[in-house]
């Protein structure tokens, strides 16, 4: 008698586990081919999510979020994104859901029933259907996966013809860009013409960074002695928002990257005003200015085209076209140029640049010489 | 009132040796159940300062651009809780439990090597110290710092001399150095004895599943870890004899270090999780009062698992350039390890399936293990995706990735297998309803502090920043998860207030308070230090069910 009892109560428990997994499977499968087919037409951020949602801060200067994509190669890579996670999404509701099924259903609801309950060893056919349908998800997700690395991922000699290069160098704790076409030095702003390829070519002149601009690509690591590949082209004009992503010392938070896209011909207005040398003004406190920075440290460091070739510091030639000051920590205005000056160390510790000890009259001078590099 | 005198007749009780002779006693052991306590406590104290550590960081980016920590302090309490949590505490505490369990679950006396065992916790010990010592050692030097400030995983070529001033590197290097060497004696230890010391009739196919994953943990250890020790011998000789392994001026691979840590650093992740797999593998069964599930896929899928574990290292580097066709390798081999690893979560749910769960405390912290590790693993498995780990590689994301693998997975275990061997291990019960209380806190906090990092990861805040921007709508989630983490800091209070209640009063235990299975619970609570008088002699993979059901033993079923 028990012994059919215990045979009824295993029937019985089998059969539940197959219908729920059955049930629970068939809706997660339903939702993932109609959502699935959602993905493939467009990127589900810009249907189901509102620009009022939590993760797209409409009101934020800041806005690094991934979920808005203003390049092509964001919305590849957000497409594999939102597949993966409904995959994921699925996974989770049909594993969890079992467990808390089990967790409700199989509690002992007496204390006092004695005896165990029937034990159950195994079963060769669900045990063999919990490793055969894992694998077919893990293929789909291989396949898409490497699809998409495929079209994002350049390589070395996948430059495309109408590309503009821009050399990406981090130094501990501000980016230098380059643009040889237009024989550009900058630093930690970036100006680029909107729809066309930028092809980055990141390099590193201390330790690893990364360059990352969630808007616009994912990131990339900038390596000394090795040089990466990365592209993106922008879809709108704007500024986008990004920060080194690699741990790099004392003050890897405040190593931060703004890029600007603008139309081809503001670019180009943009790229010929930084190409040009300093200019040279003549009120006596900027001269006085400029002797001071010749005759300080500061031109060991820090570049003025036709004045000093200094490259361990940010290049100084069109500082006040820049909105940022300090790695992106301040706004580029007088009153911040002068504090910085006085005691960089006080701003941003651990930076390379040293308080240099100037007189009161000194720094004033050497800030209005600063204002002139427009 | 009359006062009865003493009678002289009996026999004097044997006087309680004193403090120093105790101590002693514990300095000079070699019982592989002392060197598990001493391991397991030792865990426990690193995990509490580690913990603070963490609490300073979460104090700091509690809120936008706040000033009350320096960026250097912060480095290092990251950096810090970051080493410290995962050789001071994970590996110990884990290898601890191995060490402790392993003889008494197969039926011998002691380890394979108990001297060596001895020498492995002490030098883990000291090791640890060297490393915490470098608070005090390092400083000294104008603008260095004391302690290590690189990151837990120490990336060349942040730690040449160049950009490193002091010694507080050194520290960090010899520190694991030292304690990586207990670690491997202690692998060794566990793979001899497990597979020579199996007491009479425990094959290997009859031996419990936290016996097979100690066992594959060892192999683990032996492999991986001197990976980790040449890599940072070859750091040392860099250092101070003037080599240039990781020098990229002079033709050094800062990419080499990569290479060589996370080819330690990955199956060292399974080092942290598979012993956890084995306490949640005798755990539910117990309290589920089924057999486990499918015992023979379980096995598998571990065996699996430690092998593949050497082949995915690469998933920590998909943003350093490597090309697309070893991306995509390494993102299928990272997928697939996901298979193993849910044939064991099906495996468990099937075990309660069809059972009568009993929930107490270790119960609970198990299914909070299996739901908890299941969000852990699904994250993983996104972040195997390249084109999205492009997007939060080392962003809040993959903080909230592992936490909810280490911590709602490891650490849920190692608390849930303490609340289930502590009557073995002292003789008395934890107080249940400070252990179900401290569950709950706990799984809240967890929760609070982990989940939001996604969302702040996602909204682009990279990993070991010390401070943000106000206007990046970060502020919210940074909060939360500071708040979260002062629920869990109640939650330890109350775990460590458990402890010391229960260890002066708590019920006594008995030999076998959950009605259990497995050969530890056939011997006395604590056990003597011989184990077994006579040894067990088994005849399937429950022996204590074959005894208690005499008229449906195992044997007949496997």
């Amino acid at each position: 008698m028990a012994e059919e009892n215990a045979d009824r109560t295993v029937a019985r428990s089998w059969l539940l586990l197959v219908v729920v997994t059955v049930l629970v499977g068939l809706v997660g499968f339903v939702a993932i081919f109609i959502l699935g087919a959602q993905i493939t037409e467009h990127d589900p951020t810009e249907t189901f999510f509102e620009a009022s949602d939590v993760f797209v801060q409409p009101d934020a200067e800041w806005n690094t979020t991934i979920f808005v994509s203003k390049s092509p190669e964001t919305r590849e890579i957000r497409r594999l994104t939102w597949l993966v996670v409904l995959i994921s999404v699925g996974i989770f509701v049909v594993v969890e859901g079992l467990l808390v099924f089990a967790m409700i259903r199989y509690r002992r609801k007496n204390a006092e029933t004695t005896g165990e309950p029937v034990q159950m060893y195994g079963s060769n056919p669900v045990e063999l259907a919990w490793t055969v349908i894992p694998i077919l998800i893990v293929v789909t997700l291989c396949l898409a996966t490497v699809r998409t690395i495929h079209s994002v991922q350049p390589t070395a000699g996948e430059r495309p013809e109408n590309s503009l290069t821009v050399e990406v160098i981090g130094h501990r704790w501000w980016w230098e860009f380059r643009i040889p076409e237009y024989d550009v030095v900058t630093a930690n702003e970036l100006v680029v013409p909107v729809q066309r390829p930028i092809w980055l070519e990141l390099g590193s002149a201390d330790v690893i960074h990364s360059f990352w601009v969630p808007e616009l690509q994912g990131k990339m690591d900038a390596i000394p002695v090795k040089t990466n590949y990365w592209q993106f082209t922008a879809d709108e004009v704007g500024t986008y928002l990004g920060q080194c992503a690699e741990y790099c010392g004392t003050q890897h938070a405040n190593m931060l990257i703004r890029i600007d896209v603008k139309d081809e011909a503001d670019f180009k207005t943009w790229a010929t005003n930084q190409a040009l040398p300093a200019p040279n003004e003549t009120t006596p406190s900027a001269v006085n200015g400029r002797k001071v920075f010749l005759e300080y440290a500061c031109q060991n460091c820090h570049g003025v085209a036709g004045l000093s070739d200094g490259n361990f510091a940010p290049d100084l030639t069109h500082l006040m076209s820049r909105t940022l000051i300090a790695g992106g920590m301040l706004p580029n205005t007088i009153d911040n140029l002068k504090a910085w000056v006085e005691n960089p160390q006080a701003i941003k510790p651990g930076c390379d640049m040293p308080a240099l000890q100037l007189s009161k009259s000194e720094i004033e001078d050497v800030v209005s010489f600063l204002a002139t590099l427009k | 009132m009359t006062v009865l005198p003493r009678t002289s007749t009996a026999k004097p009780e044997p006087s309680r040796p004193g403090v120093l002779e105790r101590v002693h006693e514990w300095v000079v052991t070699i019982d592989h159940k002392r060197l598990g306590i001493l391991y397991i406590s030792a865990g426990i104290l690193f995990f509490l300062v580690g913990g603070i550590e963490a609490g300073v960081i979460r104090y700091q980016l509690a809120y936008a651009a706040n000033p009350t920590i320096d960026p250097v302090t912060f480095n290092q309490m990251f950096t810090m809780h970051g080493t410290t949590m995962v050789f001071l505490v994970g590996m110990p505490v884990l290898l601890g439990f191995g060490n402790y369990l392993t003889p008494l679950m197969i039926g011998t006396r002691d380890m394979a090597f108990p001297r060596l065992n001895a020498w492995g916790f002490w030098v883990f010990l000291f090791g640890g110290l060297l490393l915490y010592y470098s608070f005090i050692g390092s400083s000294g030097l104008y603008g260095a710092p004391g302690a290590p400030d690189v990151g837990w995983f120490a990336y060349s070529p942040l730690t040449t001399r160049a950009f490193n001033r002091g010694n507080n590197v050194d520290y960090w290097t010899l520190g694991i150095l030292v304690s990586g060497f207990g670690s491997m004696a202690t692998g060794i230890n566990l793979v001899v004895t497990i597979l020579c010391l199996r007491c009479k009739g425990m094959k290997l196919m009859r031996m419990p599943i936290m016996v097979w994953s100690m066992l594959v943990t060892g192999f683990l250890v032996m492999i991986a870890l001197p990976v980790l020790t040449a890599a940072q011998v070859m750091l040392l000789f860099d250092r101070f004899l003037g080599a240039h392994f990781f020098d990229p001026q002079l033709e050094g691979s800062v990419l080499l270090w990569q290479h060589l840590f996370w080819f330690f650093g990955h199956p060292e992740v399974y080092i942290l999780i598979i012993p956890a797999f084995g306490f949640i593998s005798e755990i539910i069964p117990v309290f589920s009062r089924k057999v486990i599930f499918g015992y023979t896929m379980m096995v598998v899928a571990l065996v699996w698992i430690a092998f593949q574990s050497m082949g995915v290292w690469a998933h920590h580097m998909f943003a350093v350039g490597l090309p697309p066709s070893l991306n995509a390798f390494f993102a299928a081999s990272t997928f697939l390890i996901a298979v193993p690893t849910g044939i064991k979560i099906f495996n468990w749910i099937g075990t309660i399936w069809g059972g009568r769960i009993i929930y107490k405390t270790p119960m609970l912290f198990a299914l909070g293990f299996v739901g908890m590790f299941v969000i852990g693993g699904l994250t993983g498995i996104m972040l195997a995706t390249v084109p999205f780990d492009w997007d939060v590689s080392d962003s809040y994301f993959v903080v909230g990735h592992f936490h909810y693998v280490l911590f709602g997975g490891t650490l849920f275990a190692i608390f849930g297998a303490i609340y289930y061997w502590f009557p073995k291990m002292s003789g008395k019960m934890l107080s249940e309803k400070l252990g179900k209380l401290h569950f709950w806190v706990l799984f809240i906090g967890f929760n609070l502090t982990f989940a939001p990092m996604h969302v702040s990861g996602m909204l682009g805040m990279p990993r070991r920043i010390y401070t943000y921007a106000p206007d990046r709508g970060l502020d919210i989630w940074n909060l939360l998860s500071s708040i979260g983490y002062g629920v869990q800091f109640i939650a330890i209070l109350i775990f460590v207030w458990n402890i010391l209640h229960s260890l002066r009063k708590g019920e006594d235990a008995g030999d076998d308070p959950w009605d259990a299975w497995t050969l530890e619970w056939a011997t006395t609570s604590p056990p003597k230090s011989w184990n077994f008088n006579p040894l067990p002699v088994v005849k399937s993979r429950r022996p204590l069910w074959d005894a208690k059901h005499p008229e449906d033993p195992d044997h007949e079923y496997e």
